[in-house]
């Protein structure tokens, strides 16, 4: 009863909302004193030390995560271009993010986006759940197949996309080359082209979160218990049976959590499009953080790019909720 | 009898026949680094030569020569990375393990507010701290320098709640006897809590040692001189400066890419742990 207005602090699986916010709560309405007592020197002496262990890291807290968000918020009402200096601030209300619906480049931005969340996430977890079962049982050296997987996600998305946009080069690049070598004669031109730009950064994306993607789904089948399988071999079940009525209803809450952890990193994709592409060619793989970048940063409008950032959370904020009404429905 | 050997041997085939398939797929997953690696060999004219030669026909280091000897050099960037990674990762293990014990441990008045708050602020996603941090930095003459990255660093709210949940499996029965035989929480917190949960640091220390390695963002809007620049961002400027020499390029990548790769193979277990338990926590 006391979680049920709380869902939006659901912590993208660092807790258990059903176990933590039940017990804030009901402690913080349980404790209130009902009569007042004098704090006892033992109270007031753990008071004192759990304050003490805390407060390297809540200082910190607040003055780089806490207080952050607040300016976050007020520049956002705010028209700044960060050149003018202080003086050159003005308040203006909602004004920027009305702006945002309005703008061409934001709304192009917001699509791409999109299409590239959509895109990338669904195939992925498809790919990595189909290799995840296979990894899990079916092979030899497993954990050397795994560790392959994974080098694609450890290394710095920097040092990828490098290598990444010399692989598409589309005159010379090895992948051109390749396609001219078995018979096509116009191969796409990968990131100058602008209808296939934004493809290639999400096969990039693909190939970079797989191994991340096999590591969970390897971790969430080590929780099926073999006999499921079994006696669905007993009774003369199939592979592909297996698969569907077995392995994905028991990765049930894995593939949601892995989902959601997906989408909102989807939504957040930038460093390929900055290093590749620079949004273009025009503005065919310009994404939401990407277009806030260069508002703030390049062109020094502050308060138009922190609205545009609240518009990141709140896409960002559907997906946790969603999370978090979802344990919330698998209470038992 | 037989019908079973025959179904034992004919599960066999299928497994050599899925490792092969398996295989092929995680050849794929890496050739790109393959590819990187062997035209790091090359000379300009060789790199792009069709059909691939995987084994460089004139085998050079120039294009090392050149990452190393650039105008601001290689290693450089990497003194930087070293710098910056350590000091945040030192610095956040030290006051999450406080902070985690202080949550799991210790019941102070305020700490379930404290908590919710911490809670409350995780779902900002990291980008939107890049504009009011910038503003905070320029502001507080921190703007340029590598206190820009390893101070948001040192205090972030998953670490603590990584340890917070770890602390939390170990008995409270432990701490109480240990208090009782007059130990403070001090003592409680390094002789018992700590020794007990290195495999929960270990962890934590090699995920977030990758992920400040490879942080870019941050280093991008807070860092403006290319001495300061750490190997992510060396690389891009790099990569800029030279955008055709590709030889030079692929070998600058192969310099950022093997500090990290050494680092993943010799902790492999402890950073798949890390994924994990932070992942997953149902």
């Amino acid at each position: 009863m006391i979680t049920v207005r709380f869902w939006p602090l659901s912590l993208l699986g660092l807790y258990n909302p059903r176990k933590e916010v039940v017990i804030i709560f009901s402690s913080l309405v349980i404790s209130k004193p009902t009569k007042r007592r004098r704090m006892s020197n033992m109270e007031f002496r753990e008071n004192i030390a759990g304050w003490a262990f805390l407060s390297l890291n809540f200082i910190g807290y607040i003055m780089f995560k806490l207080f952050p968000i607040v300016i976050a918020l007020i520049l956002s009402f705010c028209d700044w271009n960060f050149i003018s200096g202080w003086a050159g601030i003005k308040f203006v209300g909602l004004e920027n993010y009305a702006n945002l619906f309005k703008d061409e480049v934001f709304l192009v931005s917001m699509r791409n986006t999109i299409i590239y969340s959509i895109g990338t996430v669904p195939v992925a977890i498809f790919l990595s759940l189909v290799m995840g079962s296979i990894l899990n049982k079916h092979v030899y050296y497993k954990n050397v197949l795994r560790l392959a997987y994974y080098l694609p996600n450890v290394s710095s998305m920097v040092a990828v996309s490098v290598v990444w946009m010399t692989l598409f080069l589309p005159s010379y690049g090895p992948i051109n080359e390749l396609l001219r070598s078995i018979g096509i004669a116009n191969p796409p031109r990968w990131l100058h082209g602008s209808s296939t730009s934004l493809l290639t950064i999400m096969l990039l994306g693909i190939w970079q979160v797989l191994g991340y993607n096999i590591v969970i789904i390897l971790a969430g089948l080590q929780g099926i218990p073999e006999s499921l399988y079994e006696s669905a071999d007993i009774d003369g079940a199939n592979v592909i049976q297996k698969f569907f009525k077995i392995t994905i209803p028991s990765l049930s809450s894995t593939l949601f959590f892995l989902m959601v952890i997906s989408f909102i990193r989807s939504f957040q994709v930038f460093t390929p499009v900055q290093i590749m592409t620079e949004g273009g060619p025009g503005y065919s793989s310009s994404v939401i953080v990407y277009y806030i970048y260069t508002t703030a940063f390049q062109y020094s409008n502050i308060g138009y790019a922190s609205s545009m950032s609240w518009v990141l959370f709140f896409m960002v904020f559907i997906f946790t909720a969603a999370r978090t009404m979802m344990n919330k429905s698998n209470k038992i | 009898m037989n019908r079973a050997g025959s179904y034992r041997a004919r599960k066999k085939h299928i497994k050599l026949l899925l490792t092969v398939i398996m295989s092929i797929l995680a050849i794929t997953m890496v050739i790109p680094f393959v590819w990187m690696v062997s035209a790091s060999f090359k000379p300009d004219n060789e790199i792009f030569d069709f059909p691939i030669k995987w084994i460089p026909k004139t085998f050079t280091f120039e294009n090392y020569v050149k990452v190393w000897a650039s105008s601001v050099p290689f290693y450089l960037f990497f003194m930087n990375s070293v710098k910056v990674t350590v000091l945040s990762v030192l610095g956040e293990v030290c006051t999450s393990a406080l902070a985690g014990y202080a949550f799991a441990k210790i019941k102070f008045k305020g700490r379930n507010l404290a908590f919710l708050l911490y809670i409350s602020t995780l779902i900002f996603p990291a980008q939107m701290m890049l504009i009011p941090r910038f503003v905070m930095f320029s502001n507080m003459g921190l703007y340029n320098t590598h206190w820009a990255l390893i101070l948001p660093g040192m205090f972030t709210a998953f670490g603590t709640f990584m340890l917070k949940q770890f602390f939390e499996t170990i008995p409270d029965e432990l701490c109480e006897s240990a208090r009782i035989d007059g130990a403070n929480h001090f003592i409680t917190f390094s002789r018992i809590i700590v020794p007990l949960s290195t495999s929960a640091f270990a962890a934590l220390i090699i995920f977030m040692f990758v992920s400040n390695w490879n942080q870019y963002e941050a280093a991008l809007v807070y860092l403006r001189s290319k001495e300061l620049a750490t190997i992510p961002l060396g690389l891009s400027y790099f990569q800029e400066e030279n955008s055709t020499s590709y030889g030079a390029i692929m070998a600058a990548s192969v310099c950022s890419l093997i500090p990290i790769f050494a680092v993943f193979l010799a902790f492999q277990k402890q950073f798949v742990q890390g994924i994990v338990t932070t992942g997953l926590k149902e």
